[in-house]
């Protein structure tokens, strides 16, 4: 069944919520895109409207924090990465406090809002703030799971989530270690790493280009901070040539923390697959992933394409 | 502590402050001296706190929003017996962890800022947090006036008349002037009053560095119940040396060895007829 990373994340949040009563969600006028209303209603002494403030929503949940509680501010992606970017240095990471930052309608889930509305920035901005734990789950089941880990684990934490149903990658039960990437299947010929949405794709474009007799490694990147230096120099001595494929920007984002760990260790050829830096065309998210070629076919007719360039 | 021990303490902090200023070559001494008899108030005599368990989870707690005037805060929080003393003496100097902002390294310390405007939201969010869990600790902040301009605190200043922080005081120190001059000529505050009742607070303004008179304040604000409280300290930048007092200089200063040693003069003259 395919379900929306943010249901799956306040489904999870709500039962965790309910048992542990320092748990508390701030949100920003957003618990409709979120998917917290449920939550405001069941438990409003643990619930926090801040209303359209992101920057005010980072500095009061990491106030509240202070005080032991463990606490999800929930916003869009846009404006929780962009809005809130010092308060997540200063009040969130600096601070060390146990803060969670949950970004919703990341990438282009909002496609037809234009720039403003993008999320296309925040990993690069936010993977180098010392301390602070990335994560962009895939599917449902990755998703809950990382909440769990995000609940249960001291420290600020950003993890974002696209807006749409997701195929489901995993099976319900998988479990997963922040820090270590998952191999969804193996091949010589190159590997494909991917994160979030678009992790599915890849598994997808992997059995396209075994039936032309190219195969693939796909890695699951979801752990962008902590990042899992030992699976991408694996990859690159094992298959030689790495594609990383991100609903982000071309720069700074998982092709940007791929090239540095491949330049610096093991130096291959990476082909960086993800949005221009420039103009993006307007279009609900499945017609922007088609344009761009994420898709499965859209990644596997890229891959044929540079392998024959760089050979 | 009575008054006049509070006075006696607030004029061996401005001491201590010149001191580092001077040793260390740098510093924001022009707004320290104009907040130090208000830390003075809050650290000896308002605030309840264990020094030797700094993290006792019942304190009141202050957040220096305005956090480039920490050497009378470091000072005060040394005096309190919070770290030794002598680690004063390593203010601004390689490796230390008394740099020029409050870091929650230094025990004692409750938030790292530095940036302007973030304080009061912690602030809230950490009354918020106390109000919520039943514990009648009060949240104490300072702002700078010039820090005003940050948007951010208009939005902290929102939701703490939204939640009726009644835990939470916050107090800015107005002493009219910011590192490039007059407040008023940079960027319009006032009315600065007419602003923080508009947003739900209950608000004394006096003079910020006469120690009754924030005694006097804090008290008939202690008796308000379902707002938030704001001062507004009416100071002097650089209040107790001379040739410091309302000049935007010393915003951000270091002292010859004639000036430190005409600054501890003054200093001296003006504790002498306490
Ligand atoms: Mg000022």
């Amino acid at each position: 069944m395919n379900t929306p990373c943010r249901k799956a994340f306040t489904e999870k949040l709500l039962e965790l919520a309910q048992k542990d009563k320092t748990i508390m969600a701030v949100a920003t006028d957003s618990r409709g895109s979120v998917t917290l209303n449920d939550f405001a209603q069941l438990l409003p002494e643990q619930f926090v409207e801040v209303g359209i403030a992101e920057q005010n929503a980072v500095g009061i949940g990491s106030g509240i924090a202070s005080c032991g509680k463990t606490v999800f501010v929930c916003s869009p992606s846009p404006f929780l990465s962009g809005r809130s970017y010092e308060q997540v240095k200063i009040d969130a990471v600096y601070n060390q406090r146990n803060v969670k930052l949950v970004g919703v309608s990341g990438g282009v889930s909002y496609g037809t809002l234009g720039f403003s509305h993008h999320s296309l920035q925040d990993i690069s901005v936010l993977r180098t703030l010392p301390g602070l734990t990335v994560l962009v789950p895939c599917d449902a089941v990755q998703t809950k799971a990382l909440t769990c880990y995000m609940a249960e684990t001291e420290g600020p934490m950003y993890m974002r989530m696209g807006r749409n149903a997701v195929e489901q990658v995993y099976s319900e039960n998988e479990t997963f270690t922040v820090g270590k990437a998952k191999q969804l299947c193996d091949g010589t010929d190159l590997t494909l790493l991917a994160m979030g949405e678009l992790v599915w794709p890849c598994k997808e474009a992997a059995r396209l280009l075994a039936r032309e007799g190219i195969y693939a490694r796909v890695l699951d990147m979801f752990s962008i901070k902590p990042f899992d230096t030992e699976a991408v120099v694996n990859a690159a001595k094992e298959t030689r040539r790495l594609v990383t494929v991100e609903e982000h920007s071309i720069l700074g984002g998982l092709g940007g923390a791929v090239c540095e760990v491949t330049a610096q260790h093991y130096p291959v050829p990476v082909k960086v697959i993800g949005a221009p830096d420039g103009h993006i065309v307007a279009g609900e998210s499945p017609e922007v992933f088609q344009y761009y070629g994420w898709t499965p076919q859209g990644i596997a007719d890229k891959v044929k394409d540079w392998i024959s360039r760089i050979h | 502590m009575e008054v006049e021990a509070l006075k006696k303490k607030a004029a061996e902090i401005r001491r201590q402050a010149i001191k580092m200023v001077y040793q260390a070559q740098t510093g924001h001494i022009g707004g320290t001296l104009s907040s130090i008899d208000y830390l003075t108030v809050l650290y000896y005599e308002k605030m309840h706190f264990d020094a030797k368990n700094p993290q006792w989870p019942l304190r009141d707690r202050f957040i220096l929003s305005k956090g480039h005037c920490v050497e009378g805060y470091f000072s005060i929080l040394a005096d309190c017996g919070f770290f030794p003393k002598e680690e004063l003496d390593t203010f601004c100097q390689f490796n230390t962890r008394l740099i020029g902002h409050p870091d929650r390294c230094v025990p004692g310390v409750e938030m790292n800022t530095g940036s302007l405007g973030h304080g009061l939201s912690g602030a809230c969010g950490t009354a918020l947090a106390c109000k919520l869990d039943d514990t009648n600790c009060r949240i104490y902040t300072l702002l700078g006036d010039g820090e005003l301009a940050e948007g951010s605190v208009w939005e902290a200043l929102m939701f703490a008349g939204n939640y009726h922080l009644d835990n939470l005081y916050a107090a800015i120190d107005r002493n009219h002037l910011q590192i490039s001059g007059k407040t008023e000529e940079i960027m319009t505050l006032e009315p600065l009053q007419q602003k923080c009742e508009a947003f739900g607070f209950a608000t004394e303004v006096i003079d910020g560095n006469d120690i009754s008179s924030i005694l006097a304040a804090l008290e008939r604000l202690e008796h308000i119940s379902g707002k938030p409280k704001m001062l507004l300290l009416d100071t002097v930048k650089g209040k107790g040396v001379s040739f410091m007092e309302h000049a935007v200089k010393w915003h951000h200063g270091s002292l010859t060895k004639e000036q430190y040693e005409q600054a501890m003069m003054n200093l001296a003259e003006k504790e002498s007829v306490l």
